[in-house]
């Protein structure tokens, strides 16, 4: 990847993102569907569009999986 | 939501945490033990990207399994069965155990608040030092932006959490705002700097961002 294709990443905005307040309110039902093998991306698309983004919700995401699937 | 929605584990917890004092106070003390191993768990696994060490790591891990108990207790009758129960009780603990360890940053900060680190700016943006020479002209661009496109209030968030490096909850905390709030105004700075680049023909524009 090319230093400018890395800053386009880096400022690129998804105008699904719903933040980290929406993310956060629906994160065990996100977590749950994801443990279960089921689409929680496609569910929630938004959802997975901030994860994607937002470096601090993706950690509470990571600790809750591996909190509900002990791995 | 009935009692009949809900998978036999997530029932049988509701139904004990709303039992008589014996059976209650047993459920209880049952979720306190689990949110406190799922703390230390979590605590251990943010370990190596904060300063809190040892046993502070392990009072950190009891102050968010007693946080979260006190407001999972506090919800039980918000708990609509849209995960299993569980779940939901990891999300109170998981979720302190962030806002702690953010609290924790700044006794011992290893930037202040407010330093504007400029000379980091291609390592946070992630551009090869030894290109820097070729990408001089965009970091420049991107850093004209930041100074006279941004408002002060994005200017001193976006420098704090990329330029500094200053953790989001850390952040947060310091400036007495929600997480969101902070994330709202670095999207906003993304987008604002990113469209500015596109107008200065520094980065195409895309088909999502035309969205």
């Amino acid at each position: 990847m090319s230093d400018l294709e890395r800053l386009d990443r880096f400022l690129h905005t998804d105008p699904r993102d719903v933040g980290c307040d929406e993310a956060m309110a629906v994160l065990h039902i996100y977590v749950d569907l994801m443990a279960a093998g089921e689409d929680a991306a496609g569910r929630y698309p938004g959802v997975a569009a901030h994860l994607a983004a937002c470096g601090p919700c993706d950690e509470n995401f990571t600790g809750l999986l591996q909190a509900v699937t002990g791995g | 939501m009935t009692a009949e929605d809900l998978d036999e584990e997530s029932a049988s917890w509701l139904r004990r945490l709303g039992a008589a004092e014996g059976k209650r106070l047993a459920a209880e003390r049952e979720l306190h033990a689990t949110l406190v191993r799922i703390a230390l768990a979590e605590v251990r696994r943010r370990s190596a990207s904060t300063p809190v060490t040892g046993r502070e790591l392990d009072d950190v891990a009891h102050q968010a399994a007693d946080d979260a108990m006190v407001a999972i207790l506090a919800k039980l009758g918000d708990f609509r069965g849209e995960s299993r129960f569980i779940t939901w009780a990891y999300r109170f603990v998981i979720l302190e155990v962030s806002s702690k360890l953010g609290r924790h940053y700044w006794r011992n900060p290893p930037v202040a608040l407010d330093a504007g680190q400029w000379e980091r700016l291609p390592d946070r943006l992630g551009i090869d030092p030894a290109r820097h020479a070729e990408t001089a002209g965009l970091l420049a661009e991107v850093r004209r932006v930041i100074e006279e496109e941004l408002t002060a209030h994005q200017r001193r968030i976006f420098t704090a959490i990329v330029v500094d490096g200053i953790p989001l909850d850390a952040l947060a905390e310091k400036l007495g705002l929600q997480r969101g709030a902070i994330y709202k105004v670095t999207f906003d700075a993304r987008r604002k700097i990113r469209r500015a680049l596109v107008a200065n023909g520094y980065l195409e524009e895309t088909g999502l961002e035309r969205q």
